[in-house]
């Protein structure tokens, strides 16, 4: 911490133990990434090419998958944006006494395991495709449940940051409606959490492969996984790529949270329940 | 987060900077109390029935379906003490839980080495933030990719494999299998769940106080003194609601198991996949319920512990 930067001068022993730690552990983790790099261009006769990254064109299933999760991860968004902003306004501003229960209900699926939830999810598909066609999209409505516990936190922080409530009191003196209200006021005020929101929903459905692999609907994850069967590296140098489109997009949200005036760190809404589950 | 703060107000104007200045306790209700003031309920409905529809609905199947004959949909509870008495069953469950238990104890102990690196550090340099960032894609959305790194490293033709062998002369096929067993699968969960507990452990090593430090120096105490007696218990409860939270991510975790092990089902979630997947045992389909309701019973055990934990860490924080 840089409060404790005094120290640092006559404290070698601890910045020679925090060093060790980031060295060994950061190692642990990223030993595995490279290696996807060094496995992803590995030529013969120990040589560099970028043959398996140039092959990702070659399997059209691949870029069907991934035009498919880009599609899901903007619904995703659209569907949790129009369900749970407008929600979590009304509670906080005319229904506090519902917030806890607001709050148990968008943390919940964090305590039901994807595969559980996927086990009892066929009947629910099965109207889902009678309304809606054959089509992967129908993933979305149930995404949308998978990221709440993500948007809920970042929402929530962003709600508790600003005086939400004085502030819709002044609109409303000044004539302003509900939805004034809404759009005018709160969503400006709140737009970095929604931006957070909007991210974590992307990377959380860009990497979901339990419920869109058991309910056969071929996303990014899915064709990844069968085109890694045939041929490894191709799937490696995508996996890779996906990584580092997930990691721009959360080095966003970090940074954005970063930019702040107030010397209270709060907990991450990467972290939701100051922690999250792996799907 | 609080950014919301950060940015500027835009149609709020003066109003919005006025607010900024003076924070005021919050005033719940307050502001719209002359909007609608009947049906204030209504607001929230359609996304308590969505949620009903997504989330509650497939659970009650689960549920519901565990206690059905798979057949004629009667009530029975062969399904459930079929899980006790199928040795398979019950050595998944076993798999399950040593396999959580084990990975949340060896990453929540480096993740929590790692967080005080990371907090020793800038709180606002980019390589907080780059730990962070990072630490989200590993822990929540690897999945499939997680498995491809550890099949790139440690693999037939993985990295260091192929290092060993020729370094070492050691034969790739002996030293690239263990990946695809249960070590294989400790040492990948470990990896998802290190950064995880980075991110849940993070806050309660950034809330310890630099004057706790001073006066414990200042009373004569070196380092071990204060690890000992001052930082060690303000973060135990933290450190043992992480592990529980681990424990329910790496019991949870479905897609970098099934993507490494394609035979045999050593832990409930792939048992979960036979009975989703095969045909063979198409007249069971209720028994993959039973299962699944199995791992929400533990997962319910595991969360009511933590909620107990979090309760009586507020209450002793309050003191």
């Amino acid at each position: 911490m840089a409060r404790r930067a005094g120290h640092r001068g006559r404290d070698w022993p601890r910045t020679l133990v925090r060093w060790t730690i980031l060295v060994v552990i950061g190692a642990y983790l990223l030993v595995p990434l490279l290696s996807m790099l060094e496995f992803s261009t590995r030529g013969v006769n120990s040589s560099r090419t970028a043959q398996a990254w140039a092959a990702i064109s070659s399997y059209p299933q691949m870029l069907t998958g991934i035009a498919v999760s880009l599609e899901l991860a903007v619904l995703t968004v659209l569907g949790m944006l129009c369900l749970l902003v407008p929600t979590m306004v009304w509670v906080h501003l005319r229904l506090p006494g519902v917030r806890r229960v607001m709050e148990f209900v968008c943390l919940l699926p964090l305590t039901i395991p994807a595969i559980v939830l996927v086990v009892g999810l066929s009947p629910v598909f099965a109207w889902l495709t009678y309304f809606f066609g054959d089509t992967p999209l129908v993933l979305a409505f149930v995404f949308v449940v998978l990221v709440l516990p993500y948007a809920y936190r970042s929402v929530d922080a962003g709600l508790r940051a600003v005086d939400i409530a004085t502030l819709s009191e002044a609109a409303q003196g000044l004539g302003a409606s509900w939805w004034g209200v809404l759009f005018r006021i709160v969503i400006p005020s709140i737009r970095g959490a929604l931006l957070s929101a909007a991210v974590l929903s992307i990377a959380l459905v860009m990497g979901e492969y339990t419920i869109a692999s058991l309910l056969n609907y071929n996303t990014l994850q899915v064709v990844l996984y069968q085109v890694g069967l045939q041929d490894a590296p191709v799937s490696v140098a995508v996996s890779l790529a996906a990584l580092m489109f997930g990691f721009i997009l959360l080095f966003v949200v970090s940074s954005a949270g970063g930019r702040r005036r107030g010397a209270v760190r709060e907990e991450t809404p990467l972290a939701p329940l100051e922690g999250g589950l792996q799907s | 987060m609080t950014q919301g703060a950060d940015f500027p107000l835009a149609d709020a104007g003066a109003l919005a900077r006025g607010a900024d200045d003076t924070p005021r306790p919050g005033r719940p209700g307050g502001g719209l109390k002359s909007f609608r003031p009947k049906g204030r309920h209504l607001g929230v409905v359609p996304f308590f029935v969505y949620v009903a529809i997504f989330l509650l609905w497939p659970t009650i199947i689960v549920i519901v379906g565990a206690f059905q004959n798979s057949s004629t949909g009667a009530l029975t509870f062969s399904n459930i003490t079929a899980v006790f008495t199928g040795s398979t069953y019950l050595q998944a469950f076993w798999g399950s839980i040593r396999l959580s238990g084990e990975t949340a104890i060896a990453g929540g102990v480096l993740g929590a080495l790692l967080a005080w690196a990371v907090a020793e550090g800038n709180p606002d340099g980019i390589f907080r933030r780059q730990i962070v960032a990072m630490s989200g894609v590993l822990a929540q959305f690897g999945g499939v990719m997680l498995a491809f790194a550890f099949l790139a490293t440690f693999g037939y033709a993985g990295v260091v494999t192929l290092t060993l062998h020729r370094v070492a002369g050691v034969n790739p096929i002996t030293s690239g299998s263990w990946i695809y067993s249960f070590t294989g699968l400790a040492v990948v969960y470990t990896f998802f769940q290190i950064p995880l507990m980075v991110l849940i452990f993070l806050p309660a090593v950034d809330g310890l106080k630099v004057e706790w430090r001073e006066a414990s120096d200042n009373l004569g105490g070196g380092s071990w003194a204060y690890w000992r007696y001052v930082a060690g218990p303000i973060l135990a409860p933290a450190f043992v609601g992480g592990l529980l939270l681990l424990f329910v991510s790496a019991f949870s975790a479905y897609a970098t198991a099934a993507a490494l092990i394609s035979q045999g089902s050593p832990i409930v979630p792939l048992q979960i996949r036979t009975f989703l997947t095969s045909e063979v045992v198409l007249g069971q389909a209720n028994m993959g319920k039973a299962l699944a309701f199995g791992m929400v019973v533990v997962v319910a055990v595991v969360m009511t512990l933590y909620a107990w934990l979090q309760r009586r860490g507020a209450k002793w924080q309050a003191k």
